[in-house]
């Protein structure tokens, strides 16, 4: 699967300034390694030392929160749009 | 500003420069304002606030902003009032409300406001922006109007008519979301990555949360510089709570109480959005965000930006939380202002609930001095109560229609 994932601001330093990137994966996970691959520094940002994902990240798979879904383990079909927005502000 | 010693991170603790950023660039943990309260030890004093205005900015060593006041409705110094009728009927001793349904638009977010609008004009901005459920919407359109700002209020369509009006009036622009407030909010913090706005409560949270600081401050004062026991805060994002907590935790920092205070902080939910209620009670370490449904459309917030500060204060000061039902909170709304003479809206219903429910639990004691905060007023939400509250009798205008309605022995005592 190809999916897009959409870069915040603050990890555009990684991306080379790209605000979006193409990358391969079945699953959120999969596709976040995958990002690391093509672009070294995504990990240590979005992951805590265990792995998971660090409580400020939000990963949003065709606009729904993964938390509503399967987590790191939900999957991503061909064409999906996965955005990282990092910490909600609000209220 | 000299009090002030910059940002930091409330995850990570990097610090960083006075600026109009939100997120830790490393961990994106929200970033807080730190201070140098050694040096404003060193001026405040009890007699130096008792001499400033009777609104927040009698706190001004304790806000991030260099000149106080800057955007000014006279928000802040509310009314607290003791509540014997409310204890009573709780089964309570010692029980006192805040009132701050009489603010300039009728909420505590008139504070917060002030505080994220003076400091918007300090980074020079010309255009101030929210995301709300109304409250702030309200506050924002009106300070705006103020201070000559344009503004920019975007909020859930489904909002309370009341809460649509009461900001249109002011002029701004007044943008309404087919979404819940969490749709907004994402909205907003795309909006806001976009344009050279100061989004009161993106870019300049920090400082905007700071406002609800004075909560605490008032609080402590008004009970001649004692803190409370307990604290009952309703919770959306969770940012009220936690800054109550730190509140009181300041006044001890820079001397102006005498004892270090213990006060037990505790949450107010409904249960249609209960995410930090909701971890608290299945001992969760983890905030699962929410799809809202409930009456309490201010506190309608299914993925609190300080859900987990909020929770850590309820754990380490042995506080509880409560969800309560639409009901419930109904009920709570008629309790407060049919003991007290204080109309609220549905997120001061659902924290009189709550304290209902945490003393009927044995978390809120009768032997404590508990302040519970009633944040905005009952008439921009008269929907929620206008069902079950109706005119006693209706009739035409004569004695004898009054005397058929009433019977004369019952009324003339």
């Amino acid at each position: 699967m190809t999916v897009c994932v959409r870069i915040p601001t603050q990890l555009r330093e990684l991306s080379g300034g790209a605000s979006e990137l193409k990358v391969e994966g079945s699953t959120v996970a999969e596709v976040l390694a995958a990002l690391e691959q093509q672009h070294p520094g995504f990990a240590e940002r979005l992951h805590d030392a265990d792995g998971s994902l660090r409580r400020f990240v939000n990963v949003f798979v065709a606009d729904e929160d993964i938390r509503f879904l399967q987590g790191l383990d939900t999957a991503v079909a061909d064409g999906d749009t996965v955005s990282v927005v990092p910490a909600v502000a609000g209220g | 500003m000299a009090h002030v010693a910059g940002l930091r991170c409330r995850e990570c603790g990097r610090e960083y420069e006075v600026a109009a950023a939100f997120t830790c660039e490393w961990c994106f943990g929200p970033l807080e304002v730190a201070y140098d309260y050694d040096a404003i030890a060193s001026t405040i004093t009890r007699e130096r606030i008792a001499a400033g205005p009777p609104t927040i900015w009698r706190y001004q060593d304790l806000l991030p902003v260099e000149r106080a006041a800057a955007v000014d409705l006279g928000a802040g110094f509310s009314p607290l009032v003791r509540a014997d009728r409310l204890a009573a009927e709780l089964g309570l001793g010692e029980v006192w409300v805040k009132n701050d349904t009489v603010n300039p638009t009728n909420s505590f977010k008139d504070r917060v406001t002030e505080v994220a609008l003076s400091k918007a004009l300090e980074f020079g901005f010309k255009t101030v922006a929210c995301a709300s459920t109304g409250n702030l919407a309200n506050a924002v359109a009106a300070h705006a109007a103020r201070a000559g700002l344009r503004s920019f209020v975007f909020v859930p369509a489904n909002l309370e008519s009341a809460k649509i009006v009461t900001t249109a009036v002011y002029g701004g622009n007044v943008v309404a979301i087919d979404g819940n407030y969490d749709d907004v909010n994402r909205l907003c913090a795309e909006i806001a990555g976009t344009y050279r706005w100061a989004f009161v409560n993106v870019n300049m949270r920090p400082y905007y949360a700071e406002g609800s600081k004075t909560l605490a401050f008032e609080t402590a004062e008004q009970l001649g510089w004692e803190a409370p026991d307990h604290v009952v805060v309703p919770v959306a994002s969770g940012s009220l709570l936690t800054k109550i907590h730190k509140g009181f935790g300041e006044l001890h920092a820079v001397g102006l109480l005498d004892r270090e205070p213990r006060v037990r902080v505790s949450g107010a939910q409904a249960a249609g959005c209960s995410p930090v209620a909701t971890a608290w009670i299945d001992h969760s370490d983890t905030i699962r965000p929410v799809k809202p449904s409930t009456i309490a459309k201010s506190l309608a917030i299914g993925n609190p930006a300080d859900g987990y500060f909020a929770l850590d204060a309820v754990r380490s000061t042995g506080g509880g939380l409560a969800a309560v039902s639409d009901e419930e909170v109904v009920d709570g709304i008629r309790l407060l202002a049919q003991t007290e003479g204080i109309f609220a809206e549905t997120a001061g219903g659902v924290t009189i609930a709550s304290l209902r429910r945490l003393a009927e639990e044995g978390v809120v004691r009768a032997h404590e001095r508990v302040v519970v905060y009633i944040t905005g007023i009952g008439l921009k939400t008269v929907d929620a109560v206008a069902p079950h509250v109706a005119p006693t009798a209706t009739i035409t205008p004569s004695l004898d229609a009054f005397h058929e309605a009433f019977d004369r022995d019952d009324i003339d005592q």
